[in-house]
């Protein structure tokens, strides 16, 4: 008997890392992937209310395509992440550039640039639905400036809602990429600068022709943080359009939800909710791929 | 060319290059103070909207200061106008929001220390997959598994709890911490935890007298970053609660869009302030911390 | 001809003072090295004869011509970093073509001077590869040759080598002599390492805390050391000190070390005083290499010591042995080929034609 708890406690004090890493890897396996595959098994059902479990083929996934609004909602989803792709990255980049002259009060400005990645969409979004109103919002700011026919009523306007929560996002977060830049700028060993001037690189030149090429590795994480933002958006949709008007800026965090809790569809929610499981893994993938094959590398 | 020729072409150098750059220097300051005034912009217009009262609202604009500080909607936001039922305001939600942050901050981030302790310093075969395993879950899309989630909370009868939402982000926040710890581990001298183990230290001992002491940066970068993201949320809140166990976010959410009679633009404002107020104050005293976990949350290394 | 002259620079960064007025001439073709220990403002003086810093007050002249404020690439130099530098999204030919096609250099010239360098350096095989494909030694070719493709007036090289192996350092040292040898283009060439400084220049400036202590050729820095600092700095080991008084004696000037109680002293001769001494008595320091004690006598200016050896360190080619001078610590460096034994008594000859005598107060040679 001790002796089988001497080798009990052998085994222990031999395998404590694995015990202690067990309740992450647990933890992670029960409630990531193994609620993903849960997902994807209902998604093969015709479950309404409650989650049945005989299969039902890929049903689903056919209506889903057919759904009207999960249609807008990808079309959104598009239009949404090109736009604030390209803003946030142009912006970004422009940013971290200037930031990185020698600025006076560079503290100051960058605190500013990045301060609404500390608030949540819902804050931000209450405030731009309220600068957005048409009636008392920007729309009056110009009208008392002296444009007396300025009109500017995007956030009810079925065609130009979208762009207003393009605005938001891109104000929400193209400091987060300003700042990406920034560290990857001031990174690069400032020889290179130094011998792209005796070269007689101008400026504009010892930007565009070396340090630029050299961020690649940051546009590539810029790209996959911000792809991986736009599909997961709900919270700014939900504060300031709530999908509306009507069902014009729906996108796919919000069908996914409403479906499932508004309309009792779970197995059509699980569907859009695969589809963009999807959609993000084949982005990241490559990602976490190319990461850690550099780390392996170093 | 004779030397007078050539200290005059220096001399023109040396001219121009002071003007372009002078000029250079100009525009560049124009754009960075127009950005800045994109940036701030929102955050004047919920402070001065904040302080108006509502026909000062109607007859003012965006941008034109309160006639006076008047501080009734802010009373309203946080502590109501005291009649009964329909009256939603922001001070037991802040409390909610409270009581969820502390411990699942403090769960996550002292799973995330073991588990990036020893992913480190007590490394086995296949734990850089054990890391891949657990990073991956930092980018999934949690609609994924909002659905069994939801099922889950209501068998262990936590569901539409503070609780329920303290277990949800204490376990989704675990890649997020594990990443952080793991970073930083890294970069710590194996040589150190070799000392510890001839001298005798053993697991425990090793991160809680050796390793431990000297996170607190990670450790501050992590707390900070969990705060921020726990407290923000909104999709977790207005998934698994709704009514008197709601965090503030979601009570924001609903006071905005409860639309009772005349819109309160005011109070509105000041309602978002008071939801934001914990995260901008973090963010303006440590936002070193804040950025450095933005970071190295998308740049690993 | 003076390629570059240098005139009362100084230079502050905040309130600390990094360069103190330097003053500084190299004539055309001439191999100059700036030589200190890290801090001591040779990059900063480096990087202000390159225009990459500015300067406080004083002027920097380059064939006379003031160029204080002229932008780095009009002032006709080029430079190698220590990190090299490469453009890294750049292939080897991009990187030594660029500085010529920022000047609007024609494509004949271009590729004219790209074939003629890359020969002359070995790294045409190398011209479609990127930096990340070379080895240490194969980037600093290119770093090199990105420099010469320009034929500039002064080549400006900093820590060149201090990112290699030892091999690959002693083997890229021959190779810029011998660039240097071929070329006759003046260089400025900073670094702390006294080996590749006395091998490779014609003039060493050596400096400390933002001064030049002593600007001299090669051997007389060796020889006739400025002041302690100079003297400690060159050679390894360096220069024994030993502490004591100089006094004067009826027609005989005499070393009393300390602690010998007047009775051991040196009689100095042959030695040429910077300028006639007129005290009686000084606190100096008896400076000799440890090369210059003998384990026999070698010539009439030898003076024969019996000292207690208390430490010998065998190094392959040589061996290096403390004494016990009086209580002060004099090292010796001798042959391997002899036997010496630690904690007993050597004869030993001090060669008294290769002192130095530094003054205590000041610690400037005398």
């Amino acid at each position: 008997m001790a002796f089988l708890l001497f080798f009990m406690l052998k085994w222990l004090e031999k395998n404590l890392p694995k015990i202690v890493l067990a309740p992450a890897v647990g933890l992670i396996s029960w409630f990531i992937y193994g609620f993903i595959l849960w997902t994807f098994y209902i998604s093969f059902t015709n479950s309404k209310i409650l989650p049945k479990y005989e299969l039902w083929g890929v049903g689903q996934y056919v209506k889903l395509w057919k759904t009207h609004k999960w249609l807008i909602a990808v079309d959104n989803l598009l239009i949404f992440t090109v736009l604030f792709l390209i803003i946030c990255i142009v912006i970004g980049v422009i940013l971290a550039i200037f930031l990185d002259q020698k600025i006076r009060a560079e503290g100051v400005l960058r605190t500013v640039y990045l301060y609404p990645m500390a608030l949540s969409f819902i804050v931000t979004g209450t405030a731009w639905k309220w600068i957005l109103n048409p009636t008392l919002g920007i729309q009056k700011l110009f009208i008392d400036m002296g444009f007396e026919n300025f009109t500017f009523d995007w956030l009810v306007n079925r065609e130009m809602a979208i762009y207003t929560i393009v605005i938001a996002g891109v104000w929400q977060s193209s400091g987060f990429v300003m700042a990406l830049f920034l560290a990857g700028l001031r990174s690069i060993d400032d020889e290179i600068v130094k011998a792209a001037k005796i070269d007689g690189a101008s400026l504009f030149t010892v930007y565009w022709k070396i340090l630029i090429p050299m961020m690649r590795p940051v546009f590539f994480t810029s790209f996959v943080i911000l792809v991986h933002i736009s599909i997961k958006s709900y919270d700014l949709i939900v504060a300031l359009t709530q999908g509306g008007p009507g069902i014009s800026t729906t996108m796919p965090a919000l069908f996914m939800t409403q479906t499932a809790f508004h309309k009792s569809q779970v197995a059509l929610s699980a569907a859009s909710a695969i589809m963009m499981f999807m959609a993000v893994a084949a982005v990241i993938i490559p990602y976490l791929y190319s990461e850690l094959r550099r780390e392996n590398v170093r | 060319m004779s030397d007078n020729t050539t200290i005059a072409s220096y001399k023109r150098l040396e001219d121009r290059s002071k003007i372009t750059n002078l000029l250079l220097r100009w525009f560049l300051y124009f754009i960075l103070i127009l950005f800045a005034s994109y940036f701030i912009f929102p955050l004047y217009v919920m402070l001065v909207t904040a302080f108006k009262t509502m026909p000062e609202i109607r007859q003012g604009n965006l941008l034109t200061w309160p006639s006076q500080l008047n501080f009734e909607s802010w009373a309203v936001a946080w502590g109501g106008r005291g009649y009964g039922a329909g009256d939603t305001f922001l001070r037991p939600y802040f409390w909610n929001s409270i009581k969820m942050v502390v411990p699942a901050v403090f769960f996550s981030t002292f799973i995330g220390a073991m588990t990036g302790y020893v992913l480190t310093k007590w490394r086995f075969k296949g734990d850089s997959w054990v890391f891949l395993f657990l990073l991956f879950g930092c980018f999934i899309p949690y609609q994924a598994i909002l659905l069994p989630m939801a099922r889950t909370l209501g068998v262990l009868g936590i569901s539409n709890s503070i609780l329920g939402l303290v277990v949800v982000h204490s376990i989704y926040g675990i890649p997020f911490t594990t990443l952080f710890f793991r970073n930083y581990y890294v970069s710590i001298p194996n040589e150190l935890i070799k000392a510890a183990r001839i001298d005798g230290a053993g697991f425990f001992k090793i991160f809680f007298k050796i390793l431990l002491p000297i996170s607190t940066p990670i450790i501050v970068v992590t707390v900070i970053w969990q705060f921020t993201q726990i407290w923000n949320d909104f999709l977790f809140g207005a998934t698994f609660s709704f009514g008197e166990a709601a965090p503030i976010q979601v009570a924001l959410n609903n006071m905005v869009l409860s639309s009772t009679s005349v819109k309160e633009y005011n109070v509105d404002m000041a309602s978002a302030i008071i939801a934001g107020f914990p995260t901008l104050i973090v963010y303006v005293l440590a936002g070193k911390y804040f950025i450095r976990g933005l970071t190295s949350g998308a740049v690993k290394g | 001809m003076i390629a570059l002259k240098i005139q009362d620079l100084s230079k502050n960064f905040g309130s600390t003072e990094v360069l103190k007025k330097i003053n500084l001439k190299i004539d055309e073709g001439n191999f100059l090295v700036l030589l200190g220990p890290s801090g001591c403002g040779k990059s900063t003086l480096l990087n202000i004869i390159a225009g990459l810093e500015t300067i406080d007050e004083g002027t920097v002249f380059i064939d006379d011509y003031d160029v204080s404020k002229v932008e780095p690439k009009d002032r006709n130099i080029a430079m190698v970093f220590q990190s090299y530098a490469l453009y890294p999204s750049m292939s080897v030919k991009e990187n030594m073509v660029f500085g010529l096609k920022q000047a609007k250099a024609s494509k004949e010239k271009i590729e004219e001077q790209l074939k003629k360098f890359s020969n002359f350096l070995h790294v045409d095989e190398l011209l479609n590869r990127k930096p990340s494909q070379l080895s240490g030694g194969q980037r600093q070719r290119v770093a090199i040759g990105r420099a010469l493709v320009r034929e500039p007036r002064i080549f400006l090289f900093d820590e060149p080598l201090s990112n290699l192996d030892a091999k690959l350092r002693v083997e890229m040292r021959r190779e810029i002599k011998k660039l240097h040898q071929k070329l006759k283009t003046t260089v400025v060439y900073v670094t702390h390492d006294q080996t590749e400084a006395m091998s490779l220049g014609t003039n060493i400036a050596i400096m400390n805390h933002g001064i030049i202590q002593q600007y001299d050729t090669p051997e007389n820095i060796y020889n006739k050391p400025n002041n302690t600092f100079v003297a400690d700095f060159i050679g390894s080991p360096p220069m024994n000190l030993i502490s004591g008084q100089l006094v004067k004696e009826a027609n005989k000037t005499l070393f009393i070390p300390e602690g010998s109680g007047q009775s051991n002293n040196i009689t100095i001769k042959n030695y040429n005083f910077v300028k006639t001494q007129d005290e009686n008595s000084k606190d100096v320091y008896f400076g000799i290499r440890p090369e210059h004690i003998h384990y026999k006598k070698t010539n009439d200016n030898d003076i024969e010591f019996n000292l207690k050896t208390d430490l010998n360190e065998y190094i392959g080619h040589e061996q290096i042995t403390t004494f016990n001078y009086f209580n002060q610590e004099v090292l010796g460096k001798f042959p391997s080929t002899i036997k010496i034994e630690t904690n007993k008594e050597m004869k030993l000859f001090f060669d008294l034609s290769q002192i130095s005598i530094f003054d205590k107060k000041t610690n400037n040679r005398i």
